[in-house]
């Protein structure tokens, strides 16, 4: 079993919705949307689940093209980020609805529900309306609906957004595994790069309805074929600059004139659009080299003033204002900058991705750490 | 426990408010209740009457409580039945209205339409679109061979008036559940087509339940509107032929205005009044309870 989409297209009077998306999921696989709102994930979703038809190209199923065949034949369960179960059903109607449309057996609509409710740990509340539920029950509910169909399609779209935070760490540890052993192909969408990472499998990322890049989630995360990609998959965002390269020197937006040695040694000439994620910007003393680098000396390194200080769990990004960008800097442990406080930031060159002038990858060679910072003095 | 500070001077800015319902409310009402306690030979001469109007009123065998009782039962019977037709059909006409694009504000003027026009114009509206000889409905349903007229048969009489109130307010309650449609979110409807579920499923499990809260508050307006309906039928049909569509408000009118029998009238306002209240009470009841069942 597998469902392949074909340059599938969506459009909605002018606007293109989706834009010739490709795509291949295999039985029993985990394959992950990441895009930010808007991007097209439930778009994606309800083409695949067939609840709309493709504008263009085609999507098949067991390689059938299955334009023709209606949603209710379609073997495809779903999740909302909604909790989204029949108010005046028990949990154990709401669980049992789509076997009672299926017309399967009473007995095995018996063992199915309650095989279901054991796993999803819903057994106390088959009695109960999901209005006297709380949120994470009515979701297991939704959850075990689907679960219960044993769908070959899965569609999870945000599930655990409206969850609270030890919910979702729960359950998403459990989703994956409730529906691995169904051999299902499974797909789910998410706007965090941490859900993505946290789940494995495959990721496809979605930029303004088109499918920037798909593959393991982790050679997606290291190895961002163009800049939306990398923007996707990045929270905090992405921090970048334009430079131009000319010989052993970089004009930088501010129209100041660097050192390149920085830079990848085999970068030709010309300008590139860079693309560094937080852990790659450190946030160091302010350096006096680095502001009078018109004269050669420091490089990769810049001074700025702090913006904001965001502290999340035993992590700090400090945002920092360089003239020409506000970037953001991870810090290990728990720090307060004053706003407006000089410090400066340092860039690994190793974790620099470089993009041309369309925002595609560039292969190459990542100068040597120490070589960099051995500029800096 | 309460360690908020007091200001006394707050009450200076319901004092306005107090005055108003002093004067727009509690005095006209006690006067009602003073007229309701005592009985004058004239020259604004009042003495005290004890219950006794109270005793008329509720003792079916005197002329007023006769005529109380029938009008009444003629209140509730003309609530249940306007109640029956425009709530299913205000909840029909919700389903049809389109949900997206231009046709949905062309849609909503239409329907609402009805509900802009003064009450005593759309009495006046039905009484000529009903009568035999020049109405549109009257003269079309006589030469059908009908026998048809609102003002002899009462039968047509009950007919004009119920259909009249369904035009003038199925539009609200169509209006209220299209409203309640609306905020139904879209993943419901597209869980229910992943389901296999059927129109009549989807009405029945996931339509009319979350229509539910917005139906409490259609049925309570509908009901009390149309327990003190007054003015369409003192227009199309004056409370006849004979008593047949003598509400309680035009009953009331008669008495109090044409007889000028003040006690009477003020005993039978004050009854009239205290059922409407408890039946609105019982109604709070139910849409507070429901309230308190979360997220239907």
């Amino acid at each position: 079993m597998s469902l392949v989409l074909e340059n599938v297209g969506l459009k909605s009077g002018a606007d293109t919705i989706i834009d010739a998306v490709s795509l291949r999921f295999d039985r029993g696989t985990m394959n992950i949307l990441l895009g930010p709102t808007l991007s097209g994930k439930t778009s994606l979703m309800r083409l695949m689940a067939g609840l709309d038809k493709p504008s263009s190209g085609h999507v098949s199923v067991h390689g059938k093209d299955v334009a023709k065949v209606p949603v209710r034949r379609r073997s495809v369960a779903m999740v909302y980020q909604q909790f989204v179960n029949y108010p005046s059903l028990t949990v154990y109607e709401n669980i049992a609805s789509p076997l009672r449309v299926a017309g399967v057996a009473k007995a095995e609509i018996e063992t199915r529900v309650a095989e279901a409710a054991r796993v999803l740990r819903l057994e106390p509340f088959l009695t109960r309306l999901p209005a006297q539920l709380s949120g994470g029950q009515q979701q297991r509910t939704a959850i075990a609906r689907a679960l219960v169909k044993r769908a070959e399609l899965v569609l999870l779209d945000e599930p655990l957004a409206n969850l609270d935070y030890k919910l979702r760490e729960e359950l998403r540890v459990e989703l994956p595994r409730l529906f691995a052993e169904s051999g299902s192909i499974l797909v789910y969408a998410t706007t965090e790069p941490s859900e993505a990472l946290l789940l494995g499998g495959r990721t496809a990322t979605l930029w303004q309805g088109g499918l920037t890049q798909f593959g393991d989630t982790a050679t997606v995360y290291r190895q961002p074929g163009n800049i939306d990609s990398a923007r996707v998959f990045s929270d905090p965002p992405l921090n970048e600059l334009t430079v131009r390269k000319h010989g052993a020197r970089a004009k930088l937006p501010d129209g100041r004139d660097v050192s390149a040695a920085w830079l990848a040694p085999d970068l030709p000439d010309g300008e590139w659009r860079l693309g560094f994620r937080v852990e790659s910007a450190e946030v160091d003393a302010p350096d006096d080299a680095a502001a009078s680098d018109a004269s050669g000396g420091t490089s990769g390194r810049f001074n700025g003033t702090v913006a904001v200080t965001e502290i999340s769990g035993s992590e700090s990004f400090v945002h920092v204002d360089v003239g020409f960008a506000t970037w953001v800097c991870l810090v290990l442990g728990v720090h307060d900058w004053t706003p407006g406080s000089k410090v400066s930031v340092r860039v690994d060159p190793r974790g620099v991705y470089v993009f041309d002038q369309a925002g595609a990858r560039v292969a190459v060679a990542a100068p040597q750490r120490s070589a960099a910072y051995a500029t800096t003095g | 426990m309460n360690d908020r500070p007091i200001n006394n001077r707050a009450w200076l800015f319901v004092l306005p408010v107090l005055v108003f319902v002093l004067f727009s409310s509690l005095l006209p009402m006690m006067t009602v209740v003073n007229y309701s306690f005592q009985d004058t030979m004239g020259q604004n001469n009042f003495f005290w009457n004890g219950i006794a109007w109270f005793q008329n009123l509720l003792d079916p065998s005197t002329d007023i409580g006769g005529r109380f009782g029938n009008a009444l039962l003629r209140n509730l019977i003309f609530s249940l039945v306007v109640l029956f037709i425009e709530v299913p059909l205000g909840i029909a006409v919700a389903i049809c209205i389109p949900r997206h694009g231009w046709k949905v504000g062309a849609t909503l003027v239409m329907i609402a339409l009805p509900l802009l026009i003064p009450w005593n114009v759309v009495g006046t509206i039905w009484q000529i679109f009903a009568r035999a000889d020049i109405g549109l409905l009257g003269a079309a349903l006589t030469r059908m061979g009908i026998h048809y007229n609102d003002t002899q048969d009462p039968t047509s009489a009950w007919a004009t008036i119920v259909v009249m109130d369904v035009w003038h307010w199925t539009g609200m309650v169509a209006l209220l559940a299209y409203a309640g449609l609306k905020s139904i979110p879209d993943a419901f409807y597209q869980a229910a087509r992943i389901d296999g579920a059927g129109r009549w499923s989807v009405f029945r499990n996931i339509e009319l339940p979350k229509l539910q809260k917005v139906l409490v508050i259609a049925v309570l307006l509908r009901f009390m509107e149309s327990f003190m309906i007054y003015t369409e039928p003192a227009t199309v049909t004056g409370g006849g032929p004979g008593e047949a569509t003598s509400f309680l408000s035009l009953d009331l009118v008669k008495i109090a205005l044409g007889q000028v029998d003040l006690g009477n009238a003020a005993a039978l306002s004050l009854v009239y009044n205290l059922i409407t209240l408890s039946i609105c009470w019982v109604f709070f009841t139910v849409m507070t309870q429901l309230d308190q069942r979360k997220d239907l």
